[in-house]
C-alpha cells in the first residue's frame, strides 16, 4: 500500500520529518518498507534557457537548440514544434531516468550531437500534456532542478500491510492511525452533495438475488457527464501512488477507493439492458469478457453484477467490457457495494484475477462506509465530469451487520500482556483508535467494547487485547523470564544420532552439504532405476519453480551428484562430502508421503591433495567402504556384512564395484560403491565417483545404547601369518570368516594384510596373506601350542578353498 | 692372574675409546669378547688353573666380561645418539602431514547454536514431517481456506490437501496434540516456499518455539526472546518488539534487533534503519488452542519462529542466501 505524504496531509497534520513518521508507523504495526522521494528523478532535470534554435541539417522535423543552464551551454536536438529561442525549459541531463524508465544519454541524432533532452510535462509525468515541450514560467532561476524551482516535494511510503488491517488499505485509514498516535484530529473529505431532478428509484433498480454473497449494494446515477482526462491534481494523486490515470470517471472511482478504501465501479448506464442491476450467481458455463479484454469462463459460485439480461461485471473483482465507460458515455451508474470476502477470494483465485478491488473485498471493507464513498465519488463525477446527479441513492442492504460488542476481562488482559492496567486506562487507550468502551453493570472486572465499523478484524477479546498492547506500546510491557520445568528438555534420541553422524562424517574429512529436497523430474531415469523401483514413487510438486526442482527426492544421490558437477566446474576436483536429510516416498493421492532420514556420502578425485610428502592417489572403492566401516565402528555397530547387491537395488552403481550394507540381523542399511559410468555421464561428470547411502533410522535402531567395559587382556598375544594362493574370484572375507568360524577358541583377530595378483602368481589366481592373532585369557601362550593350532587352521584353509601355499 | 685380567680390560677400554664407528666397536667386541677374543680365551683357560685359583679367577674374569659388554653397549648407544640423522637439523618450515577435517554446514552450525541456547532454557526439541497436510500447516493454525493470510506465503502444493510445509509452525499443533501443558518445545527444520531470488530460496530453515502453561504472558515472551538474542549475539544487542500479524498469534510481534553491523547507525545491511528483523512471535491465538482442545481460560502461551539463514547471513556476513545451497566447497570450507 503506497501513500504519499502530500495526500495524507489532506486529512491529518503530519509530524516533522518523513523518517520519524515512517518509524512511528512501523512501530504501530504498519511496517514501512521503503520511503521514495517522489520527485527524485527531477534532480538532474535543470531549468535551462533556449538561447538559439536552428534547423537540423538532416531532418525537417528536428531542431538544434543551444541551451544554457547559466554555468554550462549545450547543444540539444529537439523535435517539439513549440521550442523557441528565449524560452525557459526543463533540460534532462544525461543520466536522468525518466518515470517511464527511459534513461537520457548523450547521443548523436541524425548526425548532430545532443547533450540531454528538453522535456514535455508528460515526459516528466507532471501532467498528461504531450503537445510539446514544457515552457517554464520566466521567473525561475537557471541551473536549479525543476523540482526545486517549482517547489515540488513529496515522499511516498510503501507500507507492507498485514492482512488483518484492511482498514488501512486507504489513505484515510493510514491518516487515522497517524491521528491516533500523534493525538491529532482527522479531517474527513466533504461528501455533501447537490442532487437534481427525479428520484433515482424512478430510473433504475437494484435486485440482490444472493444476499449471502452481497450484503449491500448501493448506487447513484449521474447524467450528462463529459468523459475526458482528469485535472492535473487528480492525475498527480493517482500517479503518486503508482496508478495510471485513464479518464476522469475511472480516475475518480480509483481515487475514492484509494482515499476511503471502498472499491467502486462506474457503468455506462445506457449500455445496461433494462437499465437496472441484478446481483446474482453466474450460470454455469456462462462466458464473460472482463475489462482486460479476456474471456472468462464462469461458474455458479461466482457472483455477477448483471443488467436486465446478462452479466456486466464480476462482482467485487472486475467490470465488464460490455458496460465500460467510454469517451462517448453520457450517463453513469455508480456502484458502491459490500461482498462476501470468501466468495470474492474464491472467484479471484479461480479466475487468476487479483485486483485492487478484490484485494480489499477479500480482507473486508467497512460495511458502514458504503454510502460515504458513493457520495464522495458521485459528487466528484458531477463536478469534474460536469454532470448532473440524480436525486437520491439506492441502498439495497439485506445483510445488515449488527453492532458487535465484545466483553473484555480486565484481569485476563493484564494476565496475557503481563501488564497492570486498570479499566479506565484501557478505555482511554482504546478510545484513541476509535474503539468505544462502556462499563458493564455489576461487573467492575469487565468492560464492554465496541469497535468501529471499519475494524472488521476485531471480533474476539484477544483482538482487543492486542489493540491495548499496541496502543500502550510493546516497549512498555515488562520483560521477564518464565519458569520452564527442566524435566522434559533436551534432544530426541534420533536427533542426537543425527548430530553424531554429522560429527563422525566431519571427523572422516567429509564436509556437510545441504541440497534442495526437490530434484529434477527425470532423476529416476538418469539413475537407471527399474520400473518397479520404490524410488520411482516420487512426490510431484503441482507448482514447481522449475523442471529441475519438480519432484521430492527419493534418494540423496542426485543432489550429491549435482553438487559434484558444480564444484568440478569450478576446478575443485578432490571432494569428500555428505548430506543428512529426508527422502520422500509417495503413499498415494492426498496422503502424506513416507519420510525417511538418509545419510549419503560422496568421494571423488584424489584421496589427499598432492604434497611434498605424498603423491596424489585417486580414491577408490575401498575409500568409500572404509568410510562406512569406520562410521559403523565409531557407532559400535558390529557384524555388518558387505554383499553383492540384489539385482536392481543399486542400478546406479557399477556392477562388480557395489556393495549392499547389511546389518547383523539381515536388515539392509544401504549401499555403497562406484558410480556407474552411464549415470556419471547422465550428470555430466567426467571423473570417478564413489558414493554411499544409508538409512538413518535403521542405523539408529542398531546403535548399542550402552557400553559395558570389558577387561583389558592380561596375557600377550601371538600372531601367525599364512599366505594362500586362491582363485582370483574368491572373496577374501570368506577366508577370514572360515577362520573366525573354525571353533578355535584362541583366535582373537583375523585380518588380510596383503593381496597380490600377477607374476609369479598363476593366471586367475591371487595370493592372500592373512594374519591370525591368538590369545588366551588365562595364560601366556606357548609357541608350540600356537603353531599346532595355526598348522591345523592352515590345513583346513588349503582344503576348504582349494588353495596352495606359495612356492 | 689378576694383573693379566686388568691389563686386558684396560687395553679393551683404550681400544673402545678410539673407536670411531660401528665397525671399530664391532672389532673391539670381536677382539675381546668374540669366540677367539682375549677375554673369551682367558675364560676358557680357567679350567686349566689350579682348583684353588679357579673360583676367584672366574669371578674376576666374568666381572671383566660384563663390564666390557656394558662398555660396548654404551659406546654403541652413544654412537647412535650422535648419528647424523639424529642430530641434523630438518626443514621445520615444510608443512606437516595434515588430517583433513570436514566442515559442518553453516546452517547446521547456526541451527545447532540456536537449539542449544533454547535447550539450556528448558525447551525440548521436536521434529516433524516436511510434507504436511493443509490442516496442520494452515487450518489448525487459524488460517482457514480462502483466508487472505494464505497470501503471506507462497505455497508448494502436492495435492489440494498436501503441501510442503511453509513454516515450522505445524509442529506447534503436533506438539500440543501429543502432550498436556506445560509445553516447552522447539522445532527446527526445513521449510519451503515458492519463491526464488537474491534473498529467497525455495527451501530454507526455521526454528519454531512454543511455550504453553498457566500464566504465560507477553512479558515472558519478551524476556525469553531477549535472553535468546543476548546469547545468540551479545548483551549489547538491543531488541525492538513491534506490532505485526500472524494468524496463529495475538498479540503478534515482529522482533527487530539493533543492526549487528552498524549498531544502529544505519548501513547497507539494515537498509539504513539501524534495525534488523529476525523473529516473528506472539501469544498463541485462542483459535489455535481450540483446535488442539486446550482450555483457553486456563492456559496461555507464546510462540516464535526465526529464519536460520537470516541469522547465519548476519553472523557470517553472507550476502546471498543461495550460497547455502550451492554447496561450493570454496564456501563451505570457510566454516
Amino acid at each position: 500500500m503506497k501513500v504519499s505524504l502530500s495526500w495524507l496531509q489532506e486529512y491529518v497534520p503530519l509530524p516533522d520529518g518523513v523518517a520519524p513518521l515512517a518509524e512511528k508507523l512501523t512501530m504501530v504495526g504498519l511496517e514501512v518498507d521503503t520511503i521514495e522521494d517522489r520527485f527524485g528523478y527531477l534532480d538532474t532535470v535543470k531549468v535551462a534557457r533556449v538561447e538559439a534554435v536552428s534547423p537540423h541539417p538532416n531532418a525537417d522535423k528536428l531542431k538544434c537548440c543551444t541551451v544554457s543552464t547559466g554555468e554550462h551551454r549545450a547543444e540539444v536536438v529537439c523535435g517539439a514544434p513549440n521550442v523557441a529561442a528565449g524560452q525557459l525549459v526543463p533540460l534532462a541531463l544525461p543520466g536522468t531516468v525518466l518515470p517511464d524508465g527511459r534513461e537520457i544519454r548523450s547521443a548523436t541524432i541524425r548526425g548532430v550531437a545532443s547533450y540531454g533532452m528538453i522535456c514535455s510535462r508528460a515526459e516528466l509525468e507532471l501532467s498528461g500534456d504531450h503537445s510539446g515541450i514544457w515552457v517554464l514560467p520566466d521567473a525561475l532561476p537557471l541551473g536549479v532542478s525543476v523540482a526545486q524551482a517549482l517547489d515540488l516535494s513529496d515522499h511516498v511510503l510503501d507500507i507492507d500491510l498485514t492482512p488483518n488491517r484492511p482498514d488501512c488499505l486507504s489513505i484515510i485509514g493510514v491518516a487515522r492511525e497517524i491521528a491516533a498516535f500523534s493525538d491529532q484530529a482527522l479531517t474527513m473529505p466533504d461528501t455533501g452533495i447537490e442532487e437534481k431532478g427525479e428520484a433515482i428509484q424512478e430510473r433504475t433498480s437494484v435486485t440482490i438475488e444472493d444476499p449471502d454473497l452481497c450484503p449491500r449494494y448501493a448506487a447513484r446515477l449521474i447524467e450528462d457527464v463529459t468523459v475526458g482526462s482528469s485535472p492535473d491534481w487528480l492525475q498527480e494523486r493517482l500517479r503518486s501512488v503508482g496508478q495510471r490515470p485513464i479518464n476522469n470517471i475511472v480516475d475518480i472511482t480509483n481515487f475514492v477507493m484509494l482515499e476511503m478504501g471502498q472499491p467502486l465501479h462506474a457503468f455506462d448506464f445506457d449500455r445496461l439492458a433494462g437499465q437496472r442491476i441484478v446481483v446474482r450467481r453466474a450460470r454455469p458455463g456462462e462466458a464473460f469478457v472482463s475489462l482486460d479484454q479476456k474471456e472468462r469462463r464462469l461458474d455458479a459460485d461466482m457472483l455477477m453484477i448483471c443488467d436486465g439480461e446478462k452479466p456486466v461485471a464480476i462482482g467485487g473483482v472486475m467490470g465488464g467490457l460490455n458496460s465500460e465507460v467510454e469517451p462517448a458515455t453520457r450517463n453513469i451508474l455508480l456502484e458502491s457495494a459490500c461482498f462476501n470476502p470468501v466468495s470474492i477470494r474464491k472467484t479471484a483465485k479461480k479466475l487468476g484475477l487479483h485486483t485492487e478491488a478484490s484485494h480489499r473485498f477479500e480482507r473486508g471493507v467497512d460495511p458502514d462506509g458504503t454510502l460515504a464513498a458513493l457520495d464522495r465519488a458521485a459528487r466528484l463525477i458531477a463536478e469534474l465530469g460536469q454532470g448532473r446527479l440524480v436525486t437520491g441513492a439506492i441502498d439495497a442492504h439485506p445483510g445488515k451487520t449488527p453492532m458487535r460488542s465484545i466483553s473484555l476481562d480486565i484481569a485476563a488482559t493484564n494476565r496475557l500482556l503481563g501488564t497492570n492496567l486498570d479499566g479506565s486506562e484501557i478505555s482511554r487507550l482504546l478510545a484513541a483508535i476509535g474503539i468505544e468502551t462502556e462499563a458493564v453493570a455489576g461487573d467492575p472486572d469487565r468492560i464492554s467494547v465496541t469497535p468501529p465499523s471499519f475494524r472488521v478484524d476485531l471480533t474476539q477479546p484477544e483482538d482487543i487485547m492486542e489493540e491495548v498492547a499496541r496502543t500502550w506500546g510493546y516497549d512498555r510491557i515488562p520483560t521477564r523470564l518464565p519458569r520452564i520445568a527442566a524435566d522434559r528438555a533436551g534432544l530426541t534420541p534420533l536427533r542426537r544420532t543425527k548430530l553424531r553422524l554429522g560429527q563422525l562424517m566431519n571427523g572422516q574429512g567429509f564436509t556437510e552439504t545441504v541440497n534442495y529436497s526437490f530434484i529434477r523430474a527425470d532423476a529416476a531415469d538418469v539413475l537407471l532405476l527399474a520400473e518397479d523401483d520404490p524410488r520411482r514413487r516420487s512426490v510431484k510438486i503441482l507448482n514447481p519453480i522449475s523442471e529441475d526442482q519438480a519432484v521430492m527426492r527419493t534418494t540423496l544421490i542426485p543432489g550429491l551428484l549435482e553438487t559434484l558437477g558444480r564444484n568440478l566446474a569450478h576446478q575443485v576436483k578432490n571432494l569428500r562430502y555428505f548430506e543428512l536429510g529426508k527422502v520422500f516416498t509417495d503413499r498415494g493421492a492426498d496422503e502424506q508421503p513416507h519420510e525417511e532420514e538418509m545419510l549419503a556420502g560422496l568421494w571423488s578425485g584424489d584421496r589427499a591433495a598432492a604434497a611434498w610428502h605424498a603423491k596424489p592417489v585417486p580414491c577408490d572403492f575401498y575409500d568409500i567402504k572404509g568410510a562406512v566401516e569406520s562410521l559403523l565402528k565409531a557407532l559400535r555397530i558390529e557384524g555388518v556384512a558387505y554383499q553383492t547387491p540384489a539385482a536392481g537395488t543399486a542400478p546406479y552403481l557399477r556392477a562388480g564395484a557395489a556393495a549392499a550394507v547389511v546389518a547383523a540381523d539381515g536388515t539392509p542399511l544401504g549401499v555403497l560403491g562406484a558410480l556407474a559410468p552411464e549415470v556419471a555421464a547422465g550428470f555430466d561428470l567426467k571423473q570417478s565417483v564413489f558414493i554411499f547411502e544409508l538409512a538413518v533410522s535403521r542405523l539408529h535402531a542398531i546403535i548399542p545404547d550402552t557400553i559395558t567395559a570389558r577387561p583389558i587382556p592380561v596375557y600377550p598375544s601371538i600372531a601367525r601369518d599364512i599366505t594362500l594362493i586362491v582363485p582370483r574370484a574368491l572373496a577374501a572375507e570368506a577366508v577370514c570368516r572360515h577362520i573366525r568360524n573354525s571353533g578355535e577358541a584362541l583366535v582373537e583377530d583375523v585380518r588380510i594384510f596383503d593381496v597380490f595378483e600377477g607374476v609369479p602368481i598363476p593366471d586367475a589366481k591371487k595370493s592372500l596373506s592373512v594374519r591370525v592373532t591368538y590369545r588366551s585369557p588365562e595364560a601366556t601362550l606357548e609357541d608350540d601350542a600356537v603353531n599346532t593350532i595355526h598348522q591345523r587352521l592352515s590345513a583346513q584353509l588349503l582344503e576348504a578353498f582349494q588353495a596352495q601355499l606359495p612356492t | 692372574m689378576k694383573q693379566e685380567i686388568q691389563q686386558i680390560q684396560a687395553e679393551a677400554q683404550a681400544d673402545l675409546a678410539t673407536a670411531q664407528n660401528e665397525k671399530d666397536i664391532e672389532a673391539v667386541a670381536v677382539r675381546y669378547l668374540g669366540r677367539k677374543g682375549a677375554l673369551t680365551g682367558f675364560l676358557r683357560n680357567i679350567a686349566k688353573l689350579p682348583p684353588e685359583e679357579r673360583a676367584a679367577a672366574g669371578k674376576q674374569a666374568n666381572a671383566a666380561k660384563q663390564s666390557l659388554e656394558t662398555a660396548v653397549r654404551k659406546a654403541r648407544e652413544e654412537l647412535e645418539r650422535r648419528a647424523p640423522e639424529k642430530t641434523a637439523a630438518i626443514d621445520i618450515s615444510l608443512p606437516g602431514r595434515p588430517a583433513i577435517p570436514g566442515h559442518t554446514h553453516p546452517i547446521s552450525q547456526i541451527m545447532q547454536e540456536i537449539c542449544s541456547i533454547l535447550e539450556r532454557m528448558g525447551f525440548s526439541v521436536a521434529e516433524g514431517p516436511e510434507v504436511e497436510t493443509d490442516y496442520y500447516n494452515f487450518e489448525a493454525l487459524n488460517v482457514p481456506k480462502y483466508h487472505p493470510a494464505r497470501d503471506m506465503q507462497d505455497t508448494f502444493y502436492i495435492s489440494e490437501n498436501i503441501v510442503l510445509r511453509t513454516q515450522t509452525s505445524p509442529m506447534q499443533i503436533r506438539a500440543m496434540e501429543n502432550q498436556t501443558p506445560p509445553v516447552a518445545v522447539i522445532a527446527p527444520g526445513k521449510v519451503f516456499r515458492c519463491d526464488s531470488d537474491l534473498t529467497h530460496t525455495p527451501m530454507f530453515h526455521q526454528v519454531e518455539g512454543l511455550l504453553v502453561d498457566e500464566n504465560i504472558s507477553f512479558a515472558d515472551l519478551k524476556g525469553t526472546l531477549t535472553a535468546f538474542v543476548h546469547a545468540m549475539f551479545d548483551r549489547e544487542t538491543a531488541l525492538r518488539f513491534r506490532p505485526s500479524f500472524f494468524p496463529f498469534t495475538e498479540p503478534s510481534a515482529e522482533v527487530d534487533i539493533l543492526c549487528v553491523m552498524c549498531r544502529g547507525k544505519g548501513c547497507r545491511v539494515c537498509g539504513q534503519s539501524g534495525w534488523l528483523e529476525i523473529l516473528g512471535s506472539g501469544m498463541v491465538h485462542p483459535n489455535v488452542f481450540r483446535s488442539v482442545g486446550y482450555d483457553t481460560q486456563r492456559f496461555t502461551g507464546f510462540a516464535f519462529g526465526m529464519g536460520v539463514e537470516r541469522i547465519a547471513m548476519l553472523k557470517y556476513g553472507i550476502d546471498d542466501i543461495r550460497k547455502f545451497f550451492n554447496n561450493d566447497m570454496r564456501f563451505l570450507g570457510q566454516f
